[in-house]
């Protein structure tokens, strides 16, 4: 059987240069998008987004663990930090912290009780784990319900930072971006990194090596929950407002999206089919509902003839690792 | 007590469609090695076929019992043999993947001309009233749709389990190659099984028309559903998904007498339980 990812090329000196350099390049073209006069709201939300998918694509691109439930990380936080700011009174940085925190704690638990099966089963697990949250949120009276929080104050951040000046929000937005970023990308490269490749391989072979593959997958989980928690706490501070979209399965299924037309298992792509995909649906906004049909045309087409995704059929040409 | 038991029956009815849709994706995932995702999204179209057979055609219920099944049935194998043949050998995974978007494509078009609004589907005459059993007022059409339901699970089990064409169909999950070198057509079976599981979620959608009317989201959240409750059964068994589907609902029924507020979740928090104590799931065989 082949796996999802059966032609990632194996990690060179090359392959890490040929990443550094793009990833460079990406920060330098996000740096100056202010100068551009591009609208930078939608930078700014295509930006936690594409955070969310590279968090969602470290456990299915390099664990091999596919999550259809990541959207509970995203609204969870959201929903923490957007309830710590607004009735706590909190600033901006114990906001992220806190949220962060939540997703982390929320990574542990539905990552002890997913991994115990493998596959197919896991997926349906994290679906159904996070159906149950956003049951949850719709009763909790903290999370205001069909209204959701709204009118979130984005405060001063570190005393200094005043997040209502849009080219502020927009910095502190790019370096929590490249900083997740960096920290999958240094992960995927490590040690740990490499044995969650192997799992991803030959799960049976990783273990008769010795490794505690379950203690690896659930680190993983917690990572990429955590991760994912932290784009949903500067999600709020872009679209002050926290609510139950953000939790719901259909945004689950927007994550993998993103990633799939990305390019799953590549380090570039779910930033690429992040921004794709939210460039679509703010341009698509006036046709309503065929905007599901078209992101249901695009998961069909990406699985049918294009498997490795944008950067994936990229890469895959030019015989680079991006 | 009137209320516990008309909620133990409301139980049963969600059970009857837990278990012909498990019961489904398990027939399905044997032979096909695909979590239909789909499913829900089939399931509707059942109850939508239903409901334009009877305003455009006239065709009653009980043809649309026999004619929704067919026709989505074979939409299903048209769907088969069009896209998801082609992802034999690969992950798994892609076809989850790709009945997802089947799924939001079904259930966007529908959407778009039907709006989230339910439409009205009338019990049939013959199963209109209710009888007053003693101890509880039983509608006719709720106790006919168990019934019914329970029926059909079984007929599908004794097909897979005790037939010819049933043995044929649990060699070819075991070992399609050795079934296909005795001269067994196994692609055709494929698509026929995969028109089966699709047949049976188009009916449970007919029967589920009267009771929650015709909606294009009817089927989105109760697939989610549906996961967990073959998460909780495993898919080894046929008779494992039955029993599990049906219990599901009356434990449902049961939480929505006792403890209202958990009825949502009651389902999902099982199976955390159920994960956390015996991951393989109750039915044993471990994927």
């Amino acid at each position: 059987m082949s796996a999802l990812t059966d032609d990632t090329l194996p990690a060179s000196p090359r392959a890490m240069r040929d990443e550094m350099i793009v990833f460079v390049a990406m920060a330098v073209l996000l740096a100056i998008v202010p100068a551009t006069g591009i609208y930078p709201f939608f930078v700014m939300q295509a930006l936690c987004f594409a955070l969310l998918a590279c968090a969602f694509n470290l456990l299915i691109g390099f664990g091999g663990l596919l999550s259809f439930g990541h959207a509970m990380f995203l609204g969870s936080a959201g929903y923490f930090t957007a309830h710590a700011v607004k009735e706590w009174g909190v600033s901006p940085e114990i906001g992220i912290i806190i949220g962060t925190a939540g997703a982390a704690v929320l990574g542990v638990i539905t990552g002890y009780v997913s991994i115990r099966r493998q596959g197919i089963y896991f997926s349906m697990i994290t679906l159904a784990l996070s159906q149950l949250l956003y049951f949850i949120y719709l009763q909790a009276p903290f999370t205001h319900g069909e209204d959701g929080i709204q009118g979130i104050p984005q405060g001063k951040m570190f005393w200094v930072l005043d997040l209502s000046k849009p080219t502020i929000l927009y910095y502190v937005v790019l370096v929590g971006f490249l900083a997740g970023f960096l920290l999958i990308f240094r992960t995927i490269n490590s040690p740990f990194g490499e044995v969650l490749k192997s799992i991803r391989e030959n799960e049976q072979r990783a273990i008769s090596l010795g490794y505690k593959t379950d203690q690896y997958k659930l680190m993983a989980f917690i990572l990429s929950g955590t991760i994912a928690g932290f784009a949903g706490s500067l999600k709020v501070f872009v679209a002050q407002n926290a609510s139950l979209t953000d939790v719901h399965w259909t945004m689950s299924g927007e994550i993998v999206l993103m990633t799939l037309v990305g390019g799953l298992g590549t380090i570039f792509g779910p930033v690429v089919g992040a921004f794709i995909i939210i460039a679509m649906q703010q341009y698509l906004a006036g046709f309503g509902q065929w905007v599901l049909v078209i992101q249901g045309v695009i998961f069909v087409a990406c699985v049918l003839t294009f498997r490795r995704g944008l950067v994936g059929e990229i890469g895959h040409y030019f015989r680079r690792s991006l | 007590m009137q209320a516990l038991y008309a909620q133990l029956l409301v139980g049963l009815i969600n059970g009857s469609f837990y278990a012909l849709l498990s019961l489904g994706l398990a027939v399905i995932f044997g032979m096909l090695n695909i979590i239909n995702f789909a499913h829900g999204a089939l399931y509707m179209m059942g109850a939508f076929t239903a409901y334009f057979l009877l305003n455009l055609f006239g065709i009653g219920y009980w043809w649309a019992l026999l004619i929704a099944p067919i026709v989505v049935g074979i939409f299903g194998m048209i769907l088969e043999r069009t896209m998801l043949q082609w992802l034999a050998g690969l992950d798994h995974l892609y076809g989850l993947l790709l009945t997802f978007g089947i799924a939001l494509i079904v259930q966007g078009v529908f959407q778009n001309y039907f709006g989230s609004s339910g439409l009205p589907y009338a019990i049939p005459d013959e199963l209109k009233g209710g009888m007053n059993l003693g101890f509880m007022f039983l509608p006719i059409y709720r106790g006919w749709v168990v019934v019914f339901s329970l029926v059909v699970c079984l007929a599908t089990w004794f097909l897979i389990e005790k037939t010819r064409l049933g043995a044929y169909l649990r060699a070819a999950t075991e070992n399609p190659t050795l079934v296909r070198a005795f001269g067994i057509n196994v692609p055709r079976m494929i698509t026929l099984t995969y028109g089966l599981g699709v047949g049976l979620a188009a009916l449970a959608g007919v029967l589920s028309a009267p009771i929650n009317q015709v909606r294009p989201l009817m089927g989105a959240d109760l697939i989610i559903v549906v996961f967990a409750v073959v998460v909780i059964g495993g898919m080894g068994s046929i008779m494992g998904s039955i029993i599990t589907g049906f219990a599901l609902g009356v434990i449902e029924g049961l939480t929505k007498y006792f403890y209202p507020e958990a009825s949502n979740t009651v389902v999902f928090v099982l199976m955390v339980l159920v994960l956390l104590i015996k991951p393989t799931g109750l039915t044993g065989r471990a994927a």
